[in-house]
């Protein structure tokens, strides 16, 4: 079932346009409980698995989650779960996680609902693009399908209960994943990182916790959930999104005039290695990716190769990798492979071109 | 000062000595190379000082620990996991949950989205859990016209519960 569900094109690999060159992508995702049960982490396994069973039913008998992939963590193999963490529809919590939790996902893989993670249910909507409103109107429209079928744990003056009281009261965490660059070149991150956290919101790497800022991709976040209703947790996320997009912007502006010779080197050079080297680790393949993708929006390659390097980036994670082999691989195979990989890619890949973008 | 200092949890000598302030309150602690790695005191995201404190002056269990009736978390629980047992839990340990969330939030009181159905629903489910009470008492006592009275009404409950279900696409 998972198999299928990853061979088949996806909101993140297969978008036809990104339609914002920042913000690569926008999640949404809510966590929920139902009441009278204790929570997974404290709940017995026969528990546990009762839960399971409810939610599972309740998620695919809702309108969105037709024909979705209804999946126990036991079913899927390491590979599968790691190929799903790398592409945003599982925690790592949850494939790390005992007997009696699972996941539903739908087709074009834009909506998940892990089951008996830290909370019962984590509904998740995930868009290519930035996209705040339309993920709310999915993500509230799947709730409240659910609602119908569930009874959750709702206190009218603590909102919805959650194992951890940091994600109380409307339980939800909106993010975007951000593309900054000349923000990361420019060393002006961390006044970002600073004055984002006092406005109330969180900066992570790609994968939220304790990951790593590779390819100069960042998670923006709320931080609250308490207080506010969902509306206005958004509004101040998007101005701050918007502000940052703003910064980004002008950084890119600033490189253009003071050391234009610096920058196109930078990509022009990773342009060279996508197209020669023999070995290349992930995390190296992001940035130079994120030059390329950066060379885009200065106009150094055509718009339209935005969509290829946002599929690469997916696809050329460790777990990604492995799955396009016949059989296991180690490291430094994974590093061969993935340079061929991109070696082909960039093989037909249009030439860069410096002159027009100067003139931006 | 003369004499070295002496690791808090095992007396060896220390050689890693640490002061964190938390809520303003300085914290001090030395420990021997071996206990500090035990401790992940190397990582600083990875541990609380005031924990360490905790443990280190033999009381793990505070006297007068809540602890929830219907899941049996304790506030010991609460203390080492960051998260709650159960739903109930948040009745259960009230006292200790508002400070925090003054800190932890923008507000205390939840201003978002409501679960109008799931709520309805339950509403009318308790109705008529209370309504069913009261007919068998009004059974058991031979109150007969009360006991049609309840079941009437019953009947009308249900009715209305059954309506929305019917509804829903």
């Amino acid at each position: 079932m998972i198999s299928s569900l990853l061979a088949t094109p996806s909101e993140l690999t297969d978008t036809a346009s990104s339609k914002c060159a920042i913000v690569l992508m926008t999640r949404i995702r809510l966590a929920r409980n139902l009441a009278g049960q204790s929570f997974p982490g404290w709940a017995r396994a026969a528990q546990r698995l009762a839960v399971l069973e409810t939610c599972r039913a309740a998620v695919a008998a809702t309108t969105p989650m037709k024909r979705a992939a209804n999946v126990t963590v036991e079913e899927l193999s390491d590979l599968n779960k790691q190929m799903l963490v790398e592409r945003h529809l599982i925690s790592r919590e949850l494939s790390g996680s005992a007997a009696g939790s699972g996941v539903v996902i739908n087709k074009d893989q834009t909506l998940s609902v892990m089951i008996n993670e830290e909370d019962h249910l984590r509904i998740q909507v995930l868009r290519a693009g930035f996209q705040l409103k339309k993920s709310w109107a999915a993500i509230n429209e799947l709730d409240g399908e659910l609602e119908d079928r569930l009874d959750y744990a709702f206190s009218p003056t603590l909102g919805y209960l959650t194992a951890c009281p940091t994600n109380l009261g409307t339980g939800m965490r909106a993010s975007a994943m951000m593309h900054l660059p000349a923000l990361v070149i420019s060393n002006h991150m961390e006044k970002v990182v600073r004055a984002v956290n006092q406005l109330g919101m969180v900066v992570r790497g790609l994968f939220g916790e304790g990951s790593d800022a590779s390819g100069s991709i960042f998670q923006i976040s709320n931080q609250t959930t308490l207080g506010e209703s969902e509306e206005a947790i958004l509004r101040c996320l998007g101005n701050v999104l918007q502000t940052i997009i703003e910064h980004e912007m002008n950084a890119r502006a600033r490189l253009l005039e003071t050391d234009a010779g610096k920058l196109f080197d930078k990509i022009g050079r990773a342009y060279g290695i996508l197209q020669n080297s023999h070995l290349l680790s992930s995390g190296e393949a992001m940035n130079l990716l994120s030059l390329l993708r950066l060379g885009i929006d200065l106009g150094v390659f055509p718009d339209d190769t935005r969509a290829v390097i946002d599929r690469l980036f997916i696809e050329t994670q460790p777990g990604h990798i492995r799955h396009s082999a016949p059989h296991d691989l180690d490291a430094a195979a994974r590093d061969l492979l993935r340079a061929e990989r991109l070696r082909t890619e960039f093989a037909a890949f249009s030439r860069p071109n410096f002159i027009l973008s100067g003139r931006n | 000062m003369a004499s070295p200092l002496k690791c808090d949890l095992c007396s060896k000598p220390a050689t890693v000595h640490l002061t964190q302030i938390v809520d303003n309150k300085v914290h001090k602690v030395d420990l021997c190379e071996a206990c500090a790695q035990a401790k992940g005191v190397t990582d600083p995201s990875g541990f609380s000082l005031a924990d360490l404190l905790h443990k280190a002056s033999l009381n793990p269990e505070p006297a007068g620990g809540m602890r929830c009736e219907q899941c049996g978390f304790t506030q010991g629980d609460f203390k080492k996991q960051g998260r709650f047992g159960c739903p109930q839990c948040y009745e259960a340990f009230r006292a200790i949950l508002d400070p925090m969330l003054e800190n932890m939030h923008k507000g205390t009181v939840h201003a978002g989205k409501v679960p109008q159905k799931a709520l309805a629903r339950k509403s009318l489910h308790d109705r008529l859990t209370a309504l069913e009470t009261n007919l068998d008492e009004a059974i058991k006592s031979e109150r007969y016209e009360d006991a049609a009275r309840y079941r009437d009404e019953i009947h009308q409950v249900k009715q209305v519960a059954e309506e929305p279900g019917k509804a829903a696409p």
